[in-house]
């Protein structure tokens, strides 16, 4: 039977659409090859950088109305503690990409860990131009053509595996990134990071969160994110990966047709758990059949047929 | 998109009803929360001390027809200080109930024991197996000194109506027996057959329970311990193995604790996710 879910991106094939998204478990060989066997079709480790890092004290994930709040502050044991499980994790012979998020404070770092995790055997690298809640890193990076531009052509002239930016809708003119990452050598874009947001509790009057200012995702930033995607498919010409607030097939849809080619799945698996991405994928497949499209890549920017 | 929200996992404050000391360096702190009150024995809340940090804590009294739950902490470091300063009417923030807590088993002759502060998640579960008809209990109960013995009387009173025994260790001999807890427990369990071992405490404590279960082949749960942080299952902090602690545990059962034997009594995690040794 053909797999109408198979789907390819920057040469990664992935068995269907759904992948783990980066800063979700991630950090050990064994919630890695979790995921993968709940069904992802992709998994995204949490971002490594070049040193061991505590992250932020807590609270660091707070619930808010329609999602999650979080500054962990890129907690990792740094890449050459991290080899150990990327290596176990290739040797017990996995059937889906291994992708690992980098961070660093500059280009030079993002290149050095680049480099380790290719080694390793990571199937690609997401670069982390993203992350809202850490100075000189993330969206800080991102945020900044420049020096986006920079980053990626260092980490292109260090590795040969597909690059992915992750990038953050916290601009004013996301295709505007994308298309300077894609001219600095790109292979894929991931949209969108979480959204910079705060709570205060009124009792207290304090900022939950111990960084006080985080990052939001789940539910409430989706329309923002199916907006980015829809944006930067217009924008670029390589394959993008959608990521937001995707609960259920429909919102995984949704994504395609806004001109994704699969979607990252995170903060979901705190209602859902694991079980999200069998869900996800077998509802696309169904409304594949339904609508009678042979294929997933069918319906990827679908909506732009206007 | 209110169909997202987890209940449970809403921050709310709540104000200490009641501060109880319970050894010099071990008090109980007691909240009125529906939610919470709605818990297993086993599961766990997360308490945030504002400005300071928030931890996870074992619920040690659970009353759901009060709505009223209480937890037991020991002085250990900046958040625990802070909370042990507070008084009668100040305000704390609560997430929870979180995990799976104890699965109650139909076992006639149950086994219980508790080290240090683990006595505080087997109070309530003692309780609820309590109120059952035809069950043993036999309590052991360790600390390292008589000074620092936790829920002793209470026990007592809540065993008093029942078959039942209960035997004390310290490890300096300043009540009960000398030694380890695990020792006597090994000898009860040479000459008697057990239904089930409900366990907490020390994690190598835990982890020879374990291997005693897995040895005169006793069904067997232990409440874990790891560092932890969104206690809804995505951060990864508190992982062991394949499980995560704040959502597939905090109680494992001897089969789960079986498949992460390379972990469990070995090595934990830190918040960078490096390993660190037990």
């Amino acid at each position: 039977m053909v797999n109408r879910l198979a789907i390819e991106i920057a040469g990664l094939k992935l068995r269907n659409p759904t992948m783990l998204a980066a800063g979700i478990l991630g950090l050990s060989r064994a919630t890695l090859c979790e995921a993968i066997e709940k069904g992802a079709g992709g998994v995204v480790t949490k971002s490594i950088g070049l040193k061991p890092r505590e992250g932020y004290p807590n609270p660091s994930v707070v619930q808010v109305s329609c999602g999650l709040l979080n500054a962990m502050g890129l907690p990792n044991p740094g890449i050459h503690d991290f080899v150990e499980e990327i290596r176990e994790l290739k040797r017990g012979g996995v059937n889906v990409p291994i992708i690992v998020s980098v961070y660093g404070f500059s280009a030079e770092e993002f290149s050095k860990v680049a480099r380790v995790a290719e080694k390793t055997g990571a199937d690609a690298l997401e670069l982390n131009l993203s992350c809202p809640h850490v100075e000189k890193t993330g969206s800080e990076i991102g945020q900044s053509p420049s020096l986006v531009a920079e980053v990626v052509e260092k980490v292109k002239a260090a590795v040969k595996k597909p690059i992915i930016l992750k990038l953050t809708p916290n601009v004013a003119d996301i295709s505007q990134v994308a298309k300077v990452g894609v001219e600095a050598g790109a292979d894929a874009i991931t949209a969108v990071n979480t959204l910079r947001a705060m709570r205060i509790d009124v009792e207290t009057a304090k900022p939950v969160l111990a960084k006080t200012i985080g990052g939001l995702s789940g539910p409430a930033i989706k329309p923002i994110a199916v907006r980015c995607v829809y944006e930067i498919y217009e924008a670029v010409d390589v394959p993008v990966i959608g990521c937001g607030g995707i609960n259920t097939w429909r919102d995984a849809v949704e994504f395609m047709l806004a001109g994704a080619s699969a979607v990252q799945i995170g903060t979901s698996i705190a209602l859902k758990g694991l079980g999200v991405f069998k869900s996800v994928a077998k509802g696309m497949d169904t409304y594949l059949r339904r609508k009678g499209f042979g294929s997933v890549k069918d319906i990827v920017g679908l909506s732009h047929n206007r | 998109m209110s169909a997202y929200l987890t209940t449970a996992n809403q921050l709310r404050t709540v104000r200490i009803v009641s501060i109880r000391d319970e050894t010099s360096t071990i008090k109980s702190f007691t909240f009125r929360d529906r939610l919470a009150a709605k818990a297993m024995p086993g599961q766990f809340v997360m308490i945030w001390i504002p400005g300071i940090d928030e931890v996870p804590m074992s619920l040690s009294t659970i009353d759901s027809k009060e709505g009223i739950v209480a937890i037991t902490v020991e002085e250990v470091g900046e958040a625990t200080s802070k909370l042990h300063r507070m008084k009668v009417g100040d305000v704390v923030g609560m997430r929870g109930p979180f995990g799976r807590g104890y699965t109650m088993m139909k076992a006639r002759n149950v086994m219980i024991v508790g080290g240090g502060t683990g006595l505080a998640s087997l109070a309530p579960l003692t309780e609820k197996i309590a109120q059952q008809k035809g069950r043993r209990i036999t309590f052991f109960l360790g600390a390292k000194t008589c000074a620092e013995l936790l829920f002793l009387e209470r026990t007592k009173n809540v065993l008093a109506t029942m078959k039942q025994r209960i035997v004390v260790t310290t490890e300096d001999g300043s009540y009960g027996t000398k030694g380890l807890v695990t020792e006597p427990v090994e000898l009860l369990l040479a000459e008697e057959k057990f239904d089930m071992i409900y366990a907490c405490g020390p994690e190598l404590m835990m982890y020879k329970m374990f291997l005693l279960a897995e040895r005169f082949k006793v069904r067997f749960q232990a409440s874990l311990e790891r560092l932890m942080r969104c206690a809804i299952g995505l951060c990864g902090t508190c992982v062991i193995g394949r499980y995560r602690v704040c959502r597939d545990g905090p109680v494992f059962s001897g089969e789960q604790l079986r498949e992460v034997r390379d972990e469990f009594g070995h090595f934990k995690r830190g918040f960078n996710s490096k390993k660190i040794a037990i």
